[in-house]
């Protein structure tokens, strides 16, 4: 019978080299093959908040069986566990394993939840099914401190457990920025609770379609949990049709000769109402979303209808902008970003806005999405830095655009600090993030699309820049993408092969 | 008029040929009247007249003999004709294959109105397919896809009308088909012993598949793509050489050794009882000639048959060997169409299928001019992505704007949508295949002068949000949303 010789054929396994799960790999690893048992019933994390590690030694009093591991204790200098997350937040970790010590020790929690995810990665289970973890000492931290995801809710909706999934596995690649492009032309579900109908009339639909305040803070709280700071967008002057449906008066509206065609354009900036509601808008926005960024957008606005408004025309005039409507852009924005501002916030804006010359305080944040034009992305950051301005890079990282083969290779192999440019200048690049734009994505296609592609950026922006060896890097990730799909993530094939446990449905 | 789902039923014409001994078509009406109403429980007791007009029921009825309990194959009827007219919607068909079409668009006429009332207008359509071969290629040789995977697949292929599942079971990277003489062609050669095809699974997918009227066209490729077939089976490959000295690797099957086509008329007798369809797809495609020319005992081969240094000629002799051997256990035969550039000596009926994409309505005549039948894939590769609504240029082929008369373009079965599998498994399957195949689906089944894209546009993202609706997660078209709450 065929079955009986269907054994289990492989007895003499390649030995496991546990190291190569690690994704992003870590700033400074050694590792040996000395291992330790770990037994699923008789282990435990112990949290001590402490600043001195001295003290600690006498809790391994207990186990005297160098051989076998049942305690990690997590330490943290800097206890306080109810802050959020910041730019400035500390992630350092150093994880050490060995024969007298198994302890994680950080500066602050979130240092501990990197190290947490680390550790997570080093245990690995032998083919008889016990657990092991190598003798290691890892010391840890990232490159760049901004590491982000976008993700576009407008375009299409995404569920609330597709975002919060997302943050899942934005935490197994050490992400923190969850840069969540809320609105956009195509709808609005954002619940605003000061502006009922701009939801009500903007969102695909009012009542399944839409992120409710309480769907909000739990994004939020989640994201927290995970280190990672929610990084809301709110775009604005362009990209906004959907805001016109619920603030009749918000948008311009475009002309045809001397009657309104019945089209609109982006935010009218010449009316005092627009700036009105934008205070109490972005009031609103500003104590709903505990980060200190907000990111105002200023991407891709479209002079031609307000070139054709008769309205903005007289306002040009009174304004002595001439034809130059960037003036009028600028106008409006500046006039934004002190609102914004007042509130304390400060602000992440797309290069546009630095590209039109407007008036923006010293510590904003310019955010490079465009590969070619008007400069390529590398002479962008360049222009961006010698200004004084600190940047993101984001334009050679659109996971949105796909392509037949390993891509992942060439979001791998961007070097973010290769422009030219004095060490000084280096140091305003404070990270970059992957854009999921959502023309084309929604809850069917999102995770597949997004990983493990996504997890090349993510050791681009958290390890050191000579971790450049694709090979390395492909047997490390293919194995991280198994383990992704263990750990329930419909994360995509690299390549040609196959996972112990292929992903099921349901 | 409107439908009830406590009161609407699908059933069996008074002059039907099947009866509800048919399961195919008992199955069916249990599936649509699920995909139209949803799963609904009928309350019990006579329900309240509401007024209005009312669909009671949908009467399918069988003209000819019904093919009830046989598969499908090329030449099946799949005609059929609609009257949707109060109170009982008529569906006629030739044969069941009529009916499983017809039950698919009643179901599709079927929308909710604003107060979710269900709805359907009057209609009169009379249908049949343009091709009859509409054909979808799964690879799970690169990637090992799950069998509830291929299930799903079967599903959403009966929404699309395609009829044709082409498994391209086995290639170089692995074996999973658990075969009963060979066995240790997937002991040795799939991935691990979970990622195996057994026979019930393999029995369970032609069974599902015939249940929504598709034939399963299995392809074992040969002689190239069949570096999994070493691992479980020693000399059948050819050993590659450096000079004189033999080397560890291996190159296409080895087409001059006689336990080669021992080997495979045992084999390919096995797969002509498991596969039920009329034919078994071949490959013989991408043949590499270097590991022959490298191996000293095929260059005397070559030398003793006159053969020179053309290898083709080697290529030939050996898939003519092979399609005697498919002829001699009377199944008919698919070839890539590289079997055809190469010069083989086909019988006719051999089928062709043309999957390079440069100048392939060139390839196309010079096939039929041939008088061999052709099956398109060439510009219908759905894993090859790109950004943005690549369905359209999909859309936009003609099968038959190549050059040639009435008679060969007669010889055009149809088409294949083929997903290969380097970067595809069940994590990706769905989403890349749908809607993007529902393009070609059409291109398949309707008239030559469908072709507006704004319209397609617009039936096709209400398709993808009722295929959401079914369980398949097929990607948006574009901007926007669907009403119903759907899957994801």
């Amino acid at each position: 019978m065929a079955g009986s010789r269907l054994w289990f054929r492989c007895c003499w396994r390649q030995r496991w080299e546990p190291t190569t799960t690690l994704w992003p790999w870590p700033q400074y690893i050694q590792t040996s093959d000395r291992r330790y048992v770990l037994y699923p019933n008789n282990f435990q994390f112990q949290y001590h908040a402490s600043s001195a590690r001295s003290r600690l030694y006498p809790v391994f009093a207990g186990k005297r069986h160098t051989l076998e591991k049942n305690i990690l204790v997590v330490s943290v200098v800097k206890s306080g566990c109810n802050q959020f997350p910041a730019l400035e937040s500390v992630e350092n970790y150093t994880l050490t394993i060995n024969d007298d010590e198994c302890l994680l020790l950080s500066e602050t929690i979130w240092g501990a939840l990197r190290g947490l995810e680390t550790f997570s990665q080093l245990v690995w289970k032998s083919a008889e099914g016990t657990f092991f973890i190598n003798k290691t000492e890892i010391e840890d931290f990232p490159r760049f401190p901004h590491r982000g995801l976008l993700l576009d809710t407008s375009r299409h909706y995404l569920p609330l457990s597709t975002i919060l999934d997302t943050l899942d596995v934005m935490a197994f690649n050490k992400l923190n920025v969850f840069h969540w492009h809320l609105v956009d032309d195509s709808s609005f579900p954002y619940e605003s609770f000061t502006f009922p109908e701009l939801t009500r009339k903007g969102s695909y639909n009012p009542v399944t379609h839409i992120y409710t305040a309480q769907d909000v803070k739990e994004v939020i709280e989640y994201a927290r949990l995970r280190g990672i700071r929610v990084l809301a967008e709110f775009d604005t002057p362009g990209h906004t049709l959907s805001w016109g449906p619920g603030i009749p008066g918000l948008l311009t509206p475009c002309y045809s000769g001397s009657q309104p065609s019945g089209t609109f354009g982006p935010v009218n900036p010449s009316l005092n109402n627009t700036y009105e509601f934008m205070s109490t808008f972005f009031l609103e926005v500003s104590s709903v979303f505990p980060d200190f960024y907000l990111h105002l957008g200023g991407d891709e606005v479209d002079f031609t209808c307000w070139k054709s408004n008769p309205d903005i025309q007289k306002f040009m005039k009174k304004k002595g902008f001439g034809e130059d409507f960037k003036q009028l852009e600028s106008y409006y924005i500046q006039t934004l970003l002190n609102i914004v501002s007042s509130y304390g916030k400060g602000y992440v804006v797309w290069q546009e806005v630095f590209d039109n010359k407007v008036k923006v305080q010293p510590d904003t944040i310019i955010q490079v999405w465009r590969e070619e034009v008007p400069v390529s992305y590398t002479k962008e950051l360049e222009l961006i830095t010698e200004s004084g301005f600190r940047a993101l890079l984001s334009a050679p990282w659109y996971l949105n655009r796909i392509s037949y083969g390993p891509d992942w290779k060439e979001f791998y192999l961007v070097e973010p600090l290769d422009f030219e440019g004095t060490p000084q200048q280096k140091t305003l690049v404070i990270g970059g993030e992957a854009c999921m734009w959502g023309e084309y994505v929604d809850g069917t296609n999102l995770v597949p699309r997004l990983w493990p592609r996504g997890g090349a950026i993510a050791e681009r922006l958290w390890s050191n820049k000579l971790v450049v060896d694709l090979k390395f890097a492909h047997k490390r990730l293919s194995r991280f993408r198994c383990e992704l799909l263990r750990r329930g993530v419909q994360a995509q094939p690299l390549n040609v092969g196959y996972c112990e446990q292929e992903f099921e449905q349901n | 008029m409107r439908l009830s789902p406590e009161n609407f039923y699908i059933q069996h014409g008074r002059d039907s040929t099947a009866g509800p001994s048919c399961s195919l078509l008992e199955e069916a009406f249990r599936r649509y009247y699920e995909y139209i109403f949803g799963v609904y429980t009928r309350p019990k007791g006579p329900s309240r007249f509401q007024g209005g007009a009312e669909l009671q029921q949908l009467l399918v009825t069988i003209v000819l003999d019904s093919e009830c309990d046989a598969f499908p194959n090329v030449s099946s009827d799949e005609s059929y004709t609609l009257v949707v007219k109060e109170p009982v919607a008529l569906l006629k068909a030739n044969r069941v294959w009529g009916a499983l079409r017809g039950l698919e668009t009643f179901s599709q006429l079927i929308y909710q109105d604003s107060y979710g009332t269900f709805t359907i207008n009057e209609s009169n359509i009379i249908d049949s397919p343009r091709f009859p071969h509409r054909g979808i290629l799964i690879d799970t040789s690169r990637h090992y896809l799950p069998l509830k995977t291929i299930l799903k697949t079967l599903d959403a292929m009966a929404f699309n009308k395609f009829n044709v599942l082409h498994w391209h079971i086995v290639d170089d990277e692995s074996f999973p088909y658990q075969s009963i003489t060979f066995p240790e062609l997937s002991n040795k050669g799939s991935y691990t012993p979970s990622h195996v095809y057994t026979s019930n699974d393999v029995h369970m997918v032609i069974e599902y598949a015939r249940l929504r009227g598709i034939r399963v066209l299995p392809e074992f490729d040969t002689p190239g793509h069949t570096q999994s077939w070493g691992k479980g089976r020693k000399n059948l490959l050819t050993p590659c050489y450096n000079g004189q000295t033999q080397l560890d690797s291996f190159g296409p099957i080895n087409p001059i050794l006689n336990t080669t086509y021992s080997f495979l008329t045992t084999f390919f007798g096995e797969i002509s009882k498991v596969f039920p369809d009329q034919f078994i797809h071949l490959g013989g495609d991408e043949v590499d000639f270097n590991c022959w020319e490298s191996n000293p005992k095929i260059q005397n081969f070559m030398k003793d048959k006159g053969f020179g240094s053309d290898f083709r000629k080697l290529e030939s002799f050996y898939i003519q060997k092979l399609l005697d051997i498919i002829a001699t256990i009377k199944k008919g035969s698919i070839v890539w169409q590289e079997v055809f550039d190469d010069k083989v000596k086909l019988q006719p009926g051999t089928i062709v299928e043309v999957w390079k994409n440069n100048r392939y309505f060139d390839e196309i005549s010079k096939i039929t001019a041939s008088g061999f039948p052709v099956i398109i894939s060439a510009p219908w590769y759905l894993d090859l992505i790109s950004y943005g609504q690549d369905w359209e240029k999909y859309y936009e082929v003609e099968p038959l704007n190549f050059a040639g008369s009435q008679e060969q373009k007669q010889l055009v079965l149809g088409g294949e949508a083929c997903l290969w599998g380097e970067y595809v498994d069940s994590t990706n399957l769905t989403p890349r295949l749908w809607p993007r195949a529902s393009a070609i689906g059409e291109r398949l089944w309707s008239p030559q002068n469908v072709r507006d894209t704004g319209n397609a546009y617009r039936r096709l993202t209400m398709h993808r949000c009722r295929m959401l609706r079914r369980g398949i997660a097929a990607q948006p078209l574009f901007t926007g949303y669907c009403n119903e709450d759907d899957n994801m």
